[in-house]
C-alpha cells in the first residue's frame, strides 16, 4: 500500500435530504493505522457522515475515494465488499446464535461438495480472532445471550476487524458499558491500529476521544468545523467548537 | 475436562425439557398402560404412523418460527392438498396427483409468504385469514364431499404400504426429519433464518435478504402441509374437507414443547419429532385408559398447557 495516499478521502460531501442539509461541504482523508474521532452535539451529522461513508446513504454531491479510486457504493453491502465494515450502537448481534456463526453472518463458510455449513473452521477461525484480540470470552461456541455487554461490544469489534481490510466505523462502541468494560473495549481499538486499518470513531465522551484518537474532527449542524492533531489540542477547544462557544 | 463442564453448563434447560418430558411420559403410559397393550409393538408402530402429517407439518413450522413468523393455515391447506390429489387422481395417473397436492401445498405457502415478505403484514393475521379462505375452498371444492383415492400405487407409497417391512410413513417422516434437521443445522440457509428470526437488523445489516427468507419459510410450511395432505389421503384412501382440521394445536404444541421459541431464532427439529411423538403418545395413551372423547380433549389441553408452560418458562430471562 502506498503510504502517501490515504485509505478514504472525502472530498466536499453534501448531503440534503430534501430541502434539509444534514451535511455540508464536509473533507477529511483518513490514513491506514489511524484513528480519527468525530464528534460534534446531536443532530450534528454525526451518523449521517456514516452511514454515507458505509453506503447506506449517498451524498447529494462530492467525491469518495478509496485507496486513491474514485467510489461509488449503491448500498452498505458494496461498501462492505470494498474493505468497510461498521460497528453499530446496537452490535447488530443475533443473541441466541453462538459467538462464531456471528462472526460469520451472511458469511457463512461452507465445505465442498454440498456446500454444508463448515462449522469446524468457522469455531476454529472465531476462536483464533478473539484469542489475537484479546476477547475474554468462555468459549467461540458460546451463546451471545450468555455474554456481558462489553464482550458483546468486544466480538462485534472483532468480527469487524476480521473483515474489514481498510476501514472500520464505530459509532459510540462504549455508550452503553461501564468504566472496567469501557477500558477493555478502548484497548481493543486501539490495538486494531497494528492491523493498519484506518478508523473512524463516533464519541460522546471527550475523555475516551482523546485517549484513542489521532486526530479529531468537529462537526456542528452538519458544518466541517474543524480538524485538529488530538496532540495539538486541548478539551477546551474542542468544546468551545463542538458548541461554537468561545471558552 | 474443563471443556467437558463447559458443555455441561451450555446444555440448554429450554431444549432438554422435551428428552425428560418424552422419557417420563413414555414411562408413565409403559407402567399404567402395560395391561391394555401400550408396549406392544404394533401399538407403537401405529403411534408413529398416525404422527406422521404432523410430524412432518411440525419440521415445516420450525422454520417458519425460528424466522420469526408463524402459520396457522396449514390444517386447512391439508384438506385443500388433500382433495386437490384426490381430485386429479380421479382421471389422471399418480403423478399428477402428487404434482397437484404438493403444487397446492406450494401456491398457498408461497401466497401467504408474498404477503409476509413483501406487503410486511404479520404472518399472523396472514395466516389466520387464509385458513379461514382455504377452509372454505376446501369446502366448496368437492361440495362438502369425500373423494375415494383408489390408485394403489398411491395408496401404497403415501399410506399403507411398506418396504423391507418398514412402513413408508416413517420413511417419509425420517426424510422430512433428516432433511429438516441437516438444513437447519447445516446451510445457510437454516443459519440465515435463524438470524433473521433472532435480530432482523442484524441480518440485514450483514447482508442476509430477510424478505427472500420469510418468502422460502412460508413456502416451506406450504409444501410440508402438501405432503401431510398426500400422506393423509395415502393411509385414508380418501380426502374430505376435515382433514387437517384438528392438526393446529397438535403441530403448534409439539413444536413449541420441542424447544422451538415463539418469538424466533431458536429451535430444534428432532425436539419437533419429539414433540410430535409426544402428542400421538398422550392421544394413544388416553384412548387405552378408555377416557371419553370429551375427557380426552381436557386432558389433552391439560397437559399441553402444562408442556407449554414448562417449555416456555425461562425465556423472558
Amino acid at each position: 500500500m502506498n503510504g502517501t495516499t490515504p485509505v478514504l478521502s472525502l472530498k466536499n460531501i453534501h448531503k440534503a435530504f430534501g430541502g434539509v442539509v444534514a451535511i455540508q461541504d464536509f473533507s477529511l482523508d483518513l490514513k491506514a493505522g489511524e484513528i480519527v474521532a468525530l464528534v460534534g452535539d446531536n443532530g450534528a451529522g454525526k451518523s449521517t457522515l456514516i452511514k454515507i461513508i458505509s453506503g447506506v446513504h449517498k451524498p447529494t454531491s462530492g467525491e469518495i475515494r478509496l485507496d486513491g479510486e474514485e467510489t461509488a457504493f449503491s448500498d452498505a453491502s458494496s461498501a462492505r465488499e470494498r474493505g468497510i465494515e461498521v460497528v453499530y450502537q446496537d452490535l447488530a448481534l443475533a443473541v441466541e446464535q453462538p459467538v462464531y456463526m456471528n462472526m460469520f453472518l451472511g458469511r457463512e463458510l461452507t465445505k465442498k461438495p454440498f456446500g454444508l455449513l463448515d462449522k469446524v473452521s468457522m469455531r476454529k477461525e472465531c476462536q483464533e480472532l478473539v484469542d489475537e484480540l484479546d476477547v475474554r470470552i468462555p468459549s467461540a461456541s458460546s451463546t451471545i445471550r450468555d455474554l456481558s455487554g462489553g464482550q458483546r461490544q468486544g466480538i462485534a469489534i472483532a468480527r469487524s476487524a476480521h473483515w474489514a481490510s481498510k476501514l472500520i466505523l464505530l459509532d459510540e462502541p462504549t455508550a452503553a458499558l461501564g468504566v472496567a468494560e469501557t477500558a477493555k473495549v478502548e484497548e481493543l481499538v486501539a490495538s486494531l491500529k497494528k492491523k493498519n486499518l484506518a478508523i473512524l470513531i463516533i464519541s460522546d465522551s471527550l475523555d475516551q476521544v482523546f485517549r484513542l484518537s489521532d486526530r479529531i474532527c468537529v462537526l456542528r449542524r452538519g458544518q466541517q468545523i474543524g480538524v485538529r492533531k488530538t496532540s495539538e489540542t486541548d478539551k477546551n477547544e474542542i468544546v468551545s467548537m463542538i458548541t461554537g462557544v468561545d471558552s | 475436562m474443563q471443556a467437558a463442564l463447559q458443555k455441561i453448563k451450555t446444555i440448554d434447560l429450554q431444549q432438554s425439557i422435551i428428552y425428560v418430558g418424552f422419557l417420563g411420559i413414555f414411562l408413565f403410559f409403559a407402567l399404567t398402560l402395560h395391561d391394555d397393550g401400550f408396549l406392544t409393538s404394533r401399538n407403537l408402530t401405529n403411534i408413529v404412523l398416525q404422527t406422521a402429517p404432523a410430524t412432518i407439518m411440525a419440521v415445516g413450522l420450525v422454520f417458519a418460527l425460528s424466522a420469526g413468523e408463524i402459520d396457522l393455515s396449514f390444517g386447512s391447506v391439508v384438506a385443500v392438498s388433500a382433495l386437490a390429489a384426490a381430485v386429479a387422481m380421479q382421471t389422471g395417473p399418480m403423478f399428477l396427483g402428487v404434482l397437484a397436492g404438493l403444487g397446492a401445498g406450494v401456491a398457498i405457502g408461497a401466497f401467504n409468504g408474498f404477503l409476509v415478505a413483501y406487503l410486511r403484514l404479520p404472518s399472523f393475521l396472514v395466516t389466520l385469514a387464509t385458513m379461514g379462505l382455504f377452509a372454505g375452498i376446501a369446502r366448496s371444492m368437492t361440495d362438502l364431499r369425500s373423494i375415494p383415492v383408489i390408485n394403489d400405487s398411491f395408496t401404497g407409497i403415501f399410506g399403507s404400504g411398506s418396504l423391507l417391512g418398514v412402513p413408508s410413513l416413517v420413511f417419509w417422516t425420517l426424510g422430512a426429519v433428516i432433511i429438516g434437521h441437516v438444513l437447519y443445522r447445516n446451510t445457510k440457509f437454516g443459519a440465515h433464518v435463524l438470524a433473521v428470526g433472532d435480530n432482523p437488523r442484524a441480518a440485514q445489516v450483514s447482508g442476509i435478504k430477510a424478505p427472500r427468507v420469510r418468502l422460502m419459510v412460508m413456502t416451506l410450511c406450504g409444501a410440508t402441509a402438501g405432503l401431510a395432505g398426500l400422506l393423509y389421503a395415502g393411509r385414508l384412501q380418501a380426502a374430505k374437507y376435515t382433514l387437517g382440521e384438528t392438526d393446529l394445536m397438535t403441530v403448534i404444541a409439539a413444536v413449541i414443547v420441542g424447544g422451538t421459541a415463539l418469538k424466533g431464532g431458536k429451535g430444534s427439529i428432532i425436539g419437533a419429532l419429539l414433540g410430535s411423538l409426544l402428542m400421538g403418545m398422550l392421544n394413544n395413551g388416553l384412548i387405552l385408559m378408555g377416557l371419553d372423547v370429551s375427557d380426552q380433549m381436557i386432558v389433552r389441553g391439560l397437559i399441553i398447557l402444562i408442556a407449554v408452560a414448562v417449555s416456555l418458562r425461562d425465556t423472558s430471562r
